[in-house]
């Protein structure tokens, strides 16, 4: 049996024609409306423990970018974000960063990985050398402090280790000296920053204290399910106290597995990394855990800053952390950058960045200033004590910047950076 | 390394009953979870790569029943059986469809089924970590035992694991189904040639399989973060403890889970920056002196 095609134009035929037709057509309206849009690549650590932080970055940006295109956007382009999951995977980091810029067309770059990301970041960023790259968790200080590590069109609008390793020691040593505590424990997580950061911490500590004598230091994994051989081994040191950088979904599970030891009756412990929705995500916060201030409504105590941190909570129905606030001042100094520089362009706009100084709710004395190393001084420390209800952290002492500087370009030598 | 420390651990009684107490923990935890791909493998001879998934989603309904009925037990319990139904559907829709493939056509189902429930636990619990809660029942001071510090909680987790290991090896060895099962395990053309319905027989081994490792999930809530992706962490260390039992003995899956809790335990004293890596020597060892595992059977 044969088939007798019928004359004219089959259904496939004309609706081929229609689809390219209406591709003809729209092809022009899309390219421009394409061009109009100014892609910026986000990746950070969307899923697992470390989501929290993450998903935070995300909520931040998502509010920037709604206030800048509400303000006309960047060079008269609306802004829209790319959002990526790199499951805090290093090889995952370089590959997205690779891909948004060389795929997704993503014209400016918001790293919020952790450090263990960020330095994979750091080396696209350098390869590629036409785009500008803010990281905004990465707290490693070598980052920018290295030389050969920091990369001409990469920023980083972040705590420092090293800033907060003087601030905390400060202050830490103060605490010791008035308690006497001068056995400690160190538990921080096996990575770059764990490791650079607690070392940090111990060298000033031990110089404004030279008592302190550290007793034992475990090295969990980034998230380890199960910390109970890691307590104990700190419980049996008998320190008097202990000195953690775990955080987000790892504190939690120390703090809930600790508290079942009564970890926290039998030495005092210290964190520079007890967030709000760490101290939520608690259901049994043991008061009197010394902490830096990651983000707080009420530190800097200005109009500004609780408004902020207000807005946040309203939309996203959950406290801002200290990821969230450093995503905000990036596109904050992306605004103020390519407002001076006119121009996307890396070396330009790198140029622009570079010595620049912006008012925000989030500065010591509402101002930061991204320096000549790249990287951001100026931003509020404080250390206090937890509370188990809001506002979760009392009797905040805010860190003395001249002092932080002072010591960091003593460290900066000692690692012959400068 | 710090072999002094070890040394003074050791000769401690504090350091020992602490140490040993939270190997104990961390083993048994493991065991429940390893019985499961033990007992599974045993008889169907598939190695379920998907087995995590069953202990993270054990903790997520548990969390979730503890959120709408303030009962941990009610919780443990739902995680449980939630899980031993997922076993079902699992084994009665996908696994079975791949029997006597290829061991990749068996992978990537298993890996299928952790990416779309992990995903699936994004969606309907969110990305981020959540935290249970310790009971208050539990919310109590730790006891000192010859100075060692041992938490009630972890005493009563040790007791549920080492009563469901004193069960499900009765179950095996006593009761019919047991027989049968270890039968199926052994010769599983005989066990069918004589009118066994083995289709419920495989149903019924990953209920058990499954909810075994949702137990395990259950219990460890109120200490553990629950976050997507959190399975596959126990999934590695649940395979040690398979190959170094044996593959498909349970008294193998309970004697290799508590050797890796007490090297955890005491090795994080001796060796801090090398834990894993002796558990990965210990196993090597053993697998260099006995192939088939401490009990297992050589093929």
């Amino acid at each position: 049996m044969t088939t007798t095609r019928k004359p004219g134009l089959s259904r496939r035929s004309t609706l081929a024609l229609m689809g390219a037709g209406a591709a003809t057509f729209a092809a022009p309206w899309v390219a421009r409306a394409d061009a109009n849009i100014l892609r910026i690549g986000m990746q950070s650590i969307l899923s697992g423990p470390i989501a929290l932080l993450g998903n935070s970055s995300r909520n931040a940006l998502m509010m920037e970018q709604d206030r800048i295109n509400a303000a006309g956007g960047f060079l008269g382009r609306q802004i829209e974000f790319l959002f990526r999951d790199s499951k805090g995977q290093p090889q995952e980091s370089a590959r997205i960063a690779r891909e948004l810029v060389n795929s997704s067309g993503c014209e400016l770059l918001v790293d919020s990985e952790a450090s263990s990301g960020a330095f994979a970041v750091q080396e696209v960023i350098r390869d590629l050398g036409n785009v500008v790259c803010i990281h905004t968790n990465s707290e490693t200080s070598a980052l920018t402090a290295d030389p050969k590590i920091r990369a001409p069109t990469a920023f980083r609008v972040a705590r420092q280790g090293v800033h907060d390793a003087v601030a905390g020691s400060i202050y830490l040593a103060d605490f010791s000296k008035a308690r006497k505590l001068n056995k400690w424990a160190t538990c921080s997580p096996d990575y770059a920053y764990g490791r650079d950061t607690t070392a940090q911490y111990l060298q000033f500590l031990k110089q404004f204290n030279p008592d302190i004598e550290v007793v034992t230091d475990a090295w969990p994994k980034l998230g380890q399910p199960d910390f109970t051989e890691v307590i104990t081994k700190l419980i049996q040191a008998k320190p008097q106290a202990l000195f953690t950088l775990l955080y987000a979904g790892d504190l939690s599970a120390f703090v809930n597995q600790a508290n079942v030891y009564a970890l926290f009756s039998q030495m005092t412990v210290a964190t520079p990394n007890v967030d709000y929705p760490v101290m939520a995500a608690i259901k049994n916060l043991p008061a009197g855990i010394q902490s830096a201030t990651r983000y707080l409504e009420t530190f800097p105590d200005t109009p500004a800053n609780k408004e902020w941190g207000e807005a946040y909570h309203k939309r996203w129905n959950e406290r801002p952390t200290t990821w969230s606030w450093q995503c905000t001042v990036a596109m904050q100094f992306y605004e103020a950058g390519i407002k001076k520089a006119n121009t996307l362009e890396a070396k330009a706009l790198s140029a622009a960045l570079t010595g620049l100084k912006i008012n925000t709710p989030f500065g010591a004395d509402g101002t930061i200033t991204m320096r000549d190393d790249h990287t951001t001084i100026n931003y509020a420390i404080g250390w206090g004590q937890t509370t188990p209800k809001e506002p979760f952290m009392v009797d905040i002492k805010p860190a003395d910047w001249g002092k932080i500087i002072e010591l960091e370009t003593e460290w900066k030598k000692q690692q012959k950076y400068i | 390394m710090d072999l002094t420390a070890l040394g003074v651990c050791l000769t401690t009684s504090a350091c020992v009953v602490t140490q040993a107490t939270s190997g104990l923990i961390v083993g048994m935890l493991l065991f429940l979870v390893a019985a499961g791909v033990t007992l599974i493998f045993g008889v169907l001879k598939i190695v379920n790569f998907a087995h995590g998934t069953f202990y993270m989603l054990g903790g997520y309904v548990a969390y979730t029943t503890l959120n709408v009925t303030d009962s941990y037990a009610l919780a443990v319990l739902s995680g449980t059986l939630a899980t031993a139904l997922f076993g079902v559907l699992f084994e009665r829709f996908l696994i079975s469809r791949v029997y006597g493939s290829n061991v990749l056509m068996q992978l990537l189902v298993c890996y299928a089924v952790v990416l779309i429930f992990d995903d699936v636990v994004k969606i309907v619990w969110g990305p981020e970590f959540h935290a249970m809660g310790m009971p208050p029942a539990f919310q109590v001071p730790p006891l000192f035992i010859a100075g060692g510090v041992v938490p009630p909680f972890y005493i009563a987790l040790i007791g549920i694991t080492a009563l469901i290991a004193i069960v499900l090896s009765l179950g095996l060895s006593m009761t019919r189904i047991g027989k049968t099962v270890r039968a199926a395990a052994i010769n599983p053309q005989m066990v069918s040639a004589l009118g066994v319905n083995t289709t419920l027989l495989f149903a019924i081994v990953f209920a058990v399989g499954g909810g075994l490792a949702g137990l395990a999930g259950a219990l460890a809530a109120p200490v553990r973060s629950l976050s997507p992706g959190m399975g596959f962490s126990v999934l590695i260390e649940s395979f040690i403890v398979t190959v170094i039992g044996g593959m498909g003995s349970i008294a193998g899956a309970l004697v290799a889970a508590l050797l890796i809790g007490l090297v955890r335990g005491f090795g994080t004293i001796g060796f801090p920056q090398f834990t894993d890596g002796l558990i990965y020597i210990m196993m090597i060892i053993i697998l260099l002196l006995r192939p088939q595992g401490l009990f297992g059977r050589r093929s």
